[in-house]
């Protein structure tokens, strides 16, 4: 018998290695022969730990358990009427609705089985690319129309063409992990539930551009993930994935894992250049870009884990398969990563193009407070709040730059009623003023007065609130990064949808 | 601090390289300027100045202040102008209604954490911030400032932890973090223009700050070297020149040359009135680029110390003590002994030693002293004790008597062969220069026996060191060029078309002994022999190899063969007459080149002709209307044996002090002492005047005109800021001590000295100071062929017409270790002090180096059971001295090393008058000694402090 009980670093803050212990003992107790599989997580957080049974129907889904479950279980043979029972996995409506391109093995495969990989799928993208060019390949990403993942959207493809083109001696893949931004976790999920795609993805695009050495950046507080990527990597040199000669093609790529300090602004290209270079982790003014001009001053892919764990699926199914998903100039499908005062928090895969009520109420059910949803802070710290007159507008990089607004790496915080939008402006300020790498001064000096500015609209100082909407000006158009430059997103948005948490407070004070 | 007297442009970025042009248009005018140039220097070029704070044209644009944006149509955002390069047909705007709500909207920012003590800080009126806050109309700042870094307490009262005491330990410049924009120039200079890297920006966000080296550290503690570039690199207050706040700013600024080594950096001496304010690295200086180092940017207080003479003085006898006298009366002396010097022991019994620390002017008329008035060629310089050998060596091999590049040459080098030179001390602006472009990927090889900062530092490891035994150069140079030959490696095409084939044949035969080789050597020279093989490898085929060497090539008893070798090996690879190659001795002094070019040797005219040449003799014979002795004069070491012997009886020796400088300091003084008179012409009372009976003040750089040639061959202008404080200009006074020995010279101004040179020196036929002030300087030659100078030599063939390869066999020199003597002395130099230290011992550098110590291996420590700081008696078959220990292993086992800048350890008693073959340049590179722990000072030094405080009485004015 076959059990899976995620690995993930979710699943196991809920208990997962608890339940993988109790299934273990209970099974030796039994002297039944079952295998227990760490797999990555499905991504229904609120199922967590999600134990999986591997039936001749399928398998099946058992969850939320915890370790007085296990027992009972076992007794009860593990049937569907047990009330943990969810049914098949695959026929769960959370997984059903989903389009799992990037995310296809995540939670189904034992994320460090090559061959378990292989079998779902894995290494064909790899495969294909070792048989075509460099140009070949940048092409058809370029035709797949995969834009960077970690915010900017920028087309991936022209990127790799501009290190493919750019002359030099050596050059790079850089896959940022760094995933800070709070409410995200997609990097994290599959590196922990799939490190094999990412490392597929890497070697790909290092044939592509000509890069025969990569780098992951990842974080300290990835430590999972960062075994998880680790044995990855180990495995993959050994089975000839990685080393002098790709899968015996004669083209080398070697990858290293590198782990961060805990520095915010790091997840921020340049910075991360910087501190991968072992250099204080400040932004670098561009130009140069980091394409012609990156790691060690030589030509560098810098590419967000999504977008590289999403080429091998293009190059296996071809760019038009990708294409044919999406809306406008957003094209394929996006992780979505529901958090916050949300029933149904997770990760779900889909083509761009939901609005934000489908993705909120449908998917996600509405708050777990179950009060009224009163906005969504769409990605991550530095994301705007939007309220819920726009929760029609389409999920696409494009639909949400017409409402001030930036999709980023996709999280979505989810607030109700209860919340303060003043005390979340200024919390962006704060977080800007914490995170600030103290290069450009209007972060560096500009998110601490924005601080003092929005507590002195907390003290009732209705005057003061023209001065924050210059700051905010000054910021997003003079910060050297979008750390500073974004900023004002979640700043300007809670003012100007949400005066009245402004206002409020100055009435009190005139009262 | 921003140039505002002389409105020295600040274009905010460097100058793009590229030949390649590129026209665009900024606020509807065009301008053309090369690709790679950032908008705002091309903004710049045409006179339109985009607000800025964080750029300068020094260092590379950084992109942090955010004022310089500008838009640019069909692209999106607020681009900064000085991180944006230029492209064809850019359509810029500097100044839109957007652009100055940013810029304000940046500068009451700015305004919010700066104290607003305008009127009494230091940089009022010569500050960035000050000025851009004008610029951008900031009229009003409407923050409630809560956390701020400039208030000490907060509004509560309680002290502000963000508030940090000013930094005062740098004894020139003092380091205030309240006032700090934190715009990283400071970081920046320090890293891009020194390669110090002792500054950084810790804590991050509102948090970073400025910091010295390490946690707990100061400027003073930190690897901090004080070049000042950070204080030039300085928009505010922040890091400021302590005699700024001392005198307030200054009104006007003259460019003049650094009086310390033989960089020959330029400076702006800024002033108010009469008082020097600050000396200002000088952009356009050819040799410095804006860059200084501790000495030439900070140590000229010995200018005004209250140990110089200022008044002339005369005694009977070295035992009595001083006696101020008029200038009248110190001639009449002077000139008096001098002639009955000469009637009674005959015309050869007198001679000079000129200065290289003097202009070409002063030194041209002190050999014209002996040549025109004494009537005998007894000069000497105390190139003597340094680059003699240079002189003979180059000469020989090349046909000129000097380097063969320009600096700005270093920017070309893919490989640099450092032997016997340690330029991160010796000639720092240079080693910036060197460790810029070694950062920037070249290749060095360095040769010295001990571990100098150059071999590794900030971002920059040599290849290869080749750590040889004291005294063994030869051996190594010619091993260098046996793997060349062997290994044919040689360019054969150069050699064939620019060299004498036969005589490279002959070379090659020679160089290609077995008993050459790497391997044969290694137990003389203790280098492994795979190194040997991996530097000559990479000198030869690694891209432009230029060589740069020192005194650690010069000093020794084959130094003239090193220098030939060292010819041999540039030949040998093409090596010459482009950019980034050649081979350039790194001058001592200021005007040690000048010296030497202006005849101070007693065998050598003005020009290096000989003067057995009797048609170069006929030219001064015909304008001085004397006749020229064609027989050569004494070298130093020879006046001193004659003096002993009593043949020599009179010297006039200007600012050099011989008896600390020069080697076997025992036989200096002895020969002093039997002399009847000794004239000194020095600012200070130095050693040496203690054996005189005259003594003539002399006058700082800072007091007159005239010009300084500093290593690469660059004669520059030195220019008089104030009066000499005692009277007169140097050149004066020995004019008016040549008129009472019953010269007619009529001088009136150095100008007319260096029409004279051009007159009767061909290689400088060109040279007026019309011209050097027009170009800024030249290099030599310059006359018809070249007008404008010459950067580079033997472009297209050597000076002497084929390049001669000679045999360089090595010979041990006498000077050998043994049982009494088991260890090698050698000798060399630090940052903060120079030469003697007679100027630097005079100023705050002593906080850096307030004695000279010996560096002893720990292995050779343990053995003798020294300890770091303890006492050590250091004796020589010379003599002996004490000074403190050491331990570390920067010297090998077996070598000893010490510096000789301060005159209580005479670093000059112990080394040996052992010297070149060909120059008689001493051989202070290599003394066989035995070091042993001690508690007090020699008899020696008692003997010596003894007698020079009874020599420096002054009898009191009656």
């Amino acid at each position: 018998m076959k059990i899976y009980v995620p690995r993930d670093a979710a699943a196991k803050a809920l208990g997962a290695d608890a339940v993988a212990a109790a299934i273990e003992t209970e099974a030796r107790r039994r002297a039944l022969d079952v295998t227990v599989i760490r797999n990555g997580s499905r991504g229904m957080i609120w199922l967590e730990p999600l134990v999986e049974v591997e039936t001749p129907a399928g398998r099946m889904a058992f969850g939320p358990l915890c370790v007085k479950d296990v027992a009972e279980l076992f007794a009860a043979g593990w049937l569907e009427d047990h009330p943990k029972a969810l049914g098949l996995t695959a026929d769960l409506p959370w997984l059903r609705g989903q389009t799992r391109l990037t995310f296809a093995r995540v939670g189904v495969i034992d994320p460090l089985n090559l061959a378990d990989f292989r079998a779902h799928g894995g290494m064909a993208g790899l495969e294909r690319a070792v048989a075509m060019t460099g140009a070949g390949i940048v092409e058809e990403v370029t035709k797949s129309g995969l834009r960077g993942r970690g915010g900017a959207g920028f087309p991936t493809g022209i990127k790799w063409k501009t290190v493919h083109d750019a002359p030099g001696a050596q050059k790079y893949i850089v896959a940022n992990a760094d995933e800070g931004d709070s409410g995200t976790f997609a990097d994290r999920m599959l590196m922990e539930g799939d490190p094999f795609t990412l490392i597929e993805g890497m070697v790909i695009a290092g044939l592509a551009v000509g890069a025969t050495k990569g780098f992951i950046y990842s974080r300290s507080e990835y430590p999972d993930a960062n075994v998880v990527m680790t044995e990855a990597i180990r495995i993959a040199r050994a089975e000839g994935m990685l080393g002098q000669s790709v899968l015996g093609s004669g083209r080398a790529f070697e990858l290293e894992l590198r782990v961060g300090a805990g520095a915010y602004v790091c997840g921020e290209e340049t910075a991360l250049l910087n501190s991968l270079e072992g250099k204080r982790g400040t932004v670098r003014a561009k130009p140069p870009l980091p394409a012609l001009q990156g790691f060690m001053g030589q030509p560098t892919v810098v590419n967000n884990v999504i977008s590289l764990a999403t080429v091998p699926v293009i190059l296996a199914k071809g760019a038009e398969h990708y294409a044919a998903f999406g809306l406008g100039r957003s094209r394929g499908t996006i992780p979505l990563q529901i958090a916050g005062n949300v029933k149904h928090g997770g990760l779900y895969e889909i083509a761009f193009g939901l609005t934000l009520h489908q993705i909120v109420n449908e998917i996600g059910g509405g708050t777990a407070s179950g009060r009224p949803v009163k906005a969504v802070q769409v990605g991550g710290p530095l994301g705007a709040y939007l309220a819920p007159h726009q929760f029609e507008t389409p999920f696409g990089y494009e639909e949400y730059s017409g409402q001030n607004a930036l999709i980023g790496h996709a999280g979505l915080t989810v607030f109700d009623d209860s919340a303060d939008m003043l005390k979340l402006a200024r919390f962006a300020m704060e977080f800007c003023a914490i995170e600030s790498c103290g290069k450009c001064t209007p972060c560096r000096i500009g998110a601490v007065r924005g601080m003092e500015t929005l507590d002195r609209i907390g003290r009732g100082d209705a005057a003061a609130i023209p001065l924050l909407t210059d700051l905010c000006d000054t910021m997003k158009a003079g910060s050297l990064c979008a750390l500073g430059g974004f900023t004002p997103y979640p700043v300007m948005s809670a003012l100007t949808h949400f005066p009245d948490d402004f206002a409020a407070h100055a009435k009190e004070a005139a009262e | 601090m921003k140039d505002f007297i002389i409105p020295d442009r600040d274009f905010g970025t460097p100058a793009a390289k590229s030949k390649t042009m590129v026209t665009l248009t900024i606020d509807g005018f065009d301008v053309t300027v090369p690709e790679g140039t950032s908008i705002m220097r091309a903004a710049a070029e045409i006179g339109i100045t985009v607000p800025k704070l964080c750029a300068t044209d020094s260092v590379e644009a950084f992109g942090s202040c955010r004022l310089c944006l500008v838009e640019i149509e069909g692209r999106n955002g607020t681009p900064a102008s000085c991180t944006t390069p230029v492209a064809p047909g850019l359509q810029v705007h500097t100044q839109t209604g957007k652009l100055k709500q940013l810029r304000r909207g940046v500068m009451e920012l700015y305004i919010s954490d700066h104290p607003l003590d305008c009127l009494t800080c230091a940089a009022n009126g010569d500050c960035e911030l000050q000025d851009m806050a004008g610029a951008v109309g900031l009229r009003d700042v409407r923050y409630e400032a809560v956390e701020t870094h400039f208030r000490a307490k907060d509004t509560s009262g309680q002290a502000n932890p963000q508030w940090l005491a000013k930094d005062d330990s740098n004894p020139y410049f003092s380091y205030d973090p309240s006032k700090c924009i934190v715009c990283s120039r400071c970081v920046r200079a320090c890293e891009e223009v020194q390669g110090t890297f002792a500054l950084t920006i810790e804590g991050r966000g509102f948090d970073s700050r400025v910091k010295a080296g390490m946690t707990g550290d100061s400027f003073l503690s930190s690897d901090c070297v004080s070049c000042g570039a950070c204080v030039q690199a300085c928009p505010t207050a922040t890091l400021v020149e302590k005699s700024v706040i001392d005198i307030g700013t200054p009104d006007r600024s003259i460019v003049t040359t650094c009086a310390y080594c033989g960089v020959g950096c330029q400076f702006k001496a800024e002033m108010r009135g009469d008082e020097l304010v600050r000396m200002v690295p000088y952009k356009h200086g050819k040799a410095n680029r804006g860059h200084s180092c501790v000495k030439g940017r900070f140590a000229y207080g010995y200018a005004s110390h209250k140990d110089r003479i200022l008044n002339p003085m005369i005694r009977d006898t070295i035992n009595d003590p001083w006696k101020e006298v008029s200038w009248a009366e110190a001639m009449e002396f002077a000139a008096s002994r001098m002639k009955a010097i000469q009637e009674k022991y005959g015309r050869q019994s007198v001679g000079v030693i000129t200065s290289s620390r003097c202009t070409n002017e002063e030194t041209y008329l002190v050999q014209k002293l002996t040549r025109a008035v004494f009537m005998n060629n007894n000069t000497d310089t105390c190139a003597r004790v340094c680059h003699s050998p240079t002189g003979y060596g180059l000469g020989q091999t090349y046909g000129t008597s000097a380097g063969t590049q320009d600096f700005d040459s270093v920017e070309h080098c893919d490989v640099a062969l450092v032997i016997g030179a340690n330029p991160a001390s010796g000639h720092p602006v240079f080693a910036s220069r060197l460790k810029k472009r070694l950062r920037a990927g070249a290749k060095l090889i360095v040769v010295d026996p001990r571990r100098t900062e150059m071999v590794e530092g900030a971002h920059y490891k040599a290849a290869h060191h080749l750590a040889l035994k004291p005294g063994t150069n030869v051996a190594i140079v010619t091993a260098l060029a046996h793997v060349i030959v062997t290994e044919k490696l040689y360019n054969e095409e150069f050699i064939r078309t620019r060299c004498d084939w036969d005589e490279f044949q002959d070379y090659m035969e020679f160089a290609s002994e077995p008993r050459h080789s790497p391997e044969a050597v290694e137990l003389l020279t203790g280098v492994p022999a795979a190194e040997v093989r991996a530097a000559a490898r990479l000198y030869a085929t690694g891209g432009n190899a230029a060589i740069y060497y020192g005194l650690g090539v010069t000093e020794h008893s084959q130094g003239s063969t090193t220098v030939i070798g060292i010819a041999n090996l540039a030949m040998l690879t093409g090596n010459i007459g482009r950019p980034g190659v050649g081979v350039n001795p790194l001058r001592g002094q200021n005007n040690v080149q000048g010296s030497c070019d202006m005849g101070s040797f007693p065998h050598e005219l003005p020009g290096y002709r000989h003067v057995k040449n009797a048609d170069a003799r006929a030219i001064y014979e015909n304008l001085w209307g004397v006749t020229i002795d064609p027989e050569p004069g004494l070298r130093i070491p020879n006046m001193l044996d004659a003096a002993v012997e009593g043949t020599f009886k009179g010297l006039y020796c200007q600012g050099e002090d011989i008896l600390q400088s020069d080697p076997d300091t025992k036989h200096v003084s002895a020969g002093l002492a039997a002399m009847e008179c000794v004239i000194v012409h020095d600012l200070f009372l130095n050693e040496t005047a203690n054996y005189a009976h005259v003594f003539f003040p002399g006058s700082s750089f800072l007091e007159k005109d005239g010009t300084f040639t500093n290593a690469e061959r660059r004669i520059n202008m030195v220019r008089k800021v104030m009066a000499p404080k005692q009277g007169y200009a140097d050149w004066e006074v020995t004019q008016m001590f040549a008129r009472a020995m019953g010269a007619d010279w009529g001088y009136t101004h150095p100008a007319q000295i260096m029409e004279e040179i051009a007159l009767t020196t061909p290689s400088f036929a060109g040279v007026s100071y019309e011209r050097l002030e027009t170009l800024g300087s030249v290099q030599w030659p310059c006359n018809e062929k070249a007008p404008e100078g010459t950067p580079m030599m033997h472009i297209d063939g050597f000076v002497r017409g084929r390049g001669k390869f000679i045999r360089t066999e090595y010979v041990a020199t006498d000077e050998k270790t043994g049982p009494r003597f088991p260890l090698l002395l050698t000798t060399g130099r630090i940052l903060s002090q120079y030469n003697v230290g007679a100027q630097t011992r005079r100023t705050e550098n002593v906080v850096w180096h307030p004695e000279d110590v010996l560096e002893i291996h720990p292995h050779d420590a343990e053995n003798r059971g020294i300890r770091e700081g303890d006492w050590v008696r250091l004796a020589s078959r010379a003599g002996e001295t004490t000074l403190r220990a050491e331990v570390t292993d920067r010297v090998s086992p077996g070598v000893v090393y010490t510096t000789f800048h301060h005159p209580v350890t005479q670093a000059n008693v112990i080394t040996t008058d052992f010297s070149d073959w060909a120059t008689n340049c001493p051989e202070y590179k290599v003394t066989a000694v035995q070091v042993a722990p001690s508690n007090g000072p020699s008899e020696w030094q008692e003997a010596y402090e003894a007698q020079a405080s009874l020599s420096r009485r002054i009898a009191a004015a009656e």
